[in-house]
């Protein structure tokens, strides 16, 4: 039985000392390991930011600025910047030409905006998403639109609030804290003061 | 030839209208430059831009075949720009800068974006490099194996041998 014993080990240490090493380097399983790690960790963060959603009452908003179509200056100036309103109910409408649902609101937003104008307290701001200038300015007078409007360069402001189509409405406070946030369209003027008029008591 | 009234109005009426020819011939010469700076685009030229564009809107449509009205108008913005002697190159970053990079198939290589480019192409030579030095020392262990094996033959045909006889005394 020693006997046995003895020559199987010696078998089990010549397989051992002849057998053909397999093994990867050490530092390029590291190399492999971190790259697919670094892999996994980008997915992860692109992922996270895809389900975010869209920004959130309470959430505070971040400046932004619109560059205005001519003829739809903000006091007089062809740019607006979120922060110089600070101390003003700000209404952001997301809209486009080609988006059949913004039509059923436009004139609803015109009018809030014919009330509300005169008190200085509310600021609408229209952000044309996605269109070509000619059409957009073909809707805009389509609907008699008066208020401040630009496009969204480069998508910037519409990615900024993550909105997941149009028309969206933003409804941010006095002090840049989004209050309320309307998917779709309104139905009356009663529904866009009902919004509003709680933020200037 | 006598110039006969006959013949000098017969002559005149030829002058006149060779003189006519003559005019519309030059007044084609002046203007066809004009006419071949701005040619309407044909839907190839068009096409072949949108083509490398995607719609802004619908997800993963390639600008050419998005069958909505608004692709429609874009189309329709490439061909003013290409009437007005826009170079293609100018007409997308026209776009990239209206819609943003995402109307582009390929991301511009700025900030994290450039990772797209460089880490498929990283991992495809490290694994290339990792299968090469794996393959070359099987290699070099197999053939040292074999000059090891030739060398001591006798020892492991003796090993074997009282291997497979303690395996018949344990049956």
């Amino acid at each position: 039985m020693q006997g046995a014993a003895i020559s199987r080990e010696n078998v089990m240490n010549e397989i051992k000392e002849t057998a053909p090493r397999r093994g990867v380097p050490v530092w390029a399983q590291i190399v492999v390991w971190t790259l697919l790690v670094a892999l996994l960790v980008l997915v992860a963060v692109g992922l996270n930011r895809a389900q975010q959603g869209q920004v959130q009452k309470g959430d505070r908003i971040n400046d932004l600025t619109l560059t205005l179509f001519s003829g739809y200056e903000y006091n007089g100036a062809n740019q607006v910047k979120l922060s110089d309103l600070n101390g003003k109910v700000v209404v952001v409408n997301f809209w486009a030409s080609w988006c059949k649902p913004c039509e059923q609101e436009a004139a609803d937003l015109e009018k809030s905006w014919e009330l509300y104008k005169g008190g200085g307290r509310v600021v609408f701001i229209g952000v044309d998403y996605v269109d070509t200038e000619p059409e957009a300015r073909a809707y805009l007078k389509k609907f008699g639109i008066t208020f401040s409007n630009g496009p969204d360069l480069g998508t910037k402001i519409s990615q900024m609030f993550r909105i997941k189509g149009v028309p969206e409405t933003y409804f941010i406070d006095q002090k840049g804290v989004l209050q309320y946030v309307q998917i779709g369209p309104f139905t009356s003027v009663a529904d866009i003061q009902a919004i509003i008029d709680p933020m200037l008591k | 030839m006598k110039l006969t009234p006959g013949n000098k109005k017969l002559r005149i009426t030829f002058l006149a209208m060779l003189a006519l020819a003559l005019g519309i011939f030059l007044a084609g010469q002046v203007y066809r430059p004009a006419l071949a700076q701005n040619p309407t685009p044909t839907d190839d030229e068009v096409n072949r831009i949108a083509h490398q564009l995607y719609c802004p809107v619908c997800e993963n449509t390639p600008l050419d075949v998005c069958p909505t009205e608004a692709c429609r108008q874009w189309r329709d913005l490439i061909r003013q720009q290409l009437s007005k002697g826009w170079t293609e190159d100018q007409i997308k970053q026209y776009f990239i800068d209206q819609y943003g990079v995402r109307v582009v198939g390929e991301p511009p290589a700025t900030g994290l974006n450039w990772l797209v480019y460089v880490l498929p192409p990283l991992i495809i030579l490290a694994g290339a490099f990792i299968l090469f030095r794996a393959l070359r020392a099987w290699t070099k262990s197999s053939k040292a194996a074999t000059a090891a094996g030739s060398g001591t033959e006798a020892p492991r045909d003796d090993y074997v041998a009282r291997l497979e006889e303690e395996l018949k005394k344990r049956k």
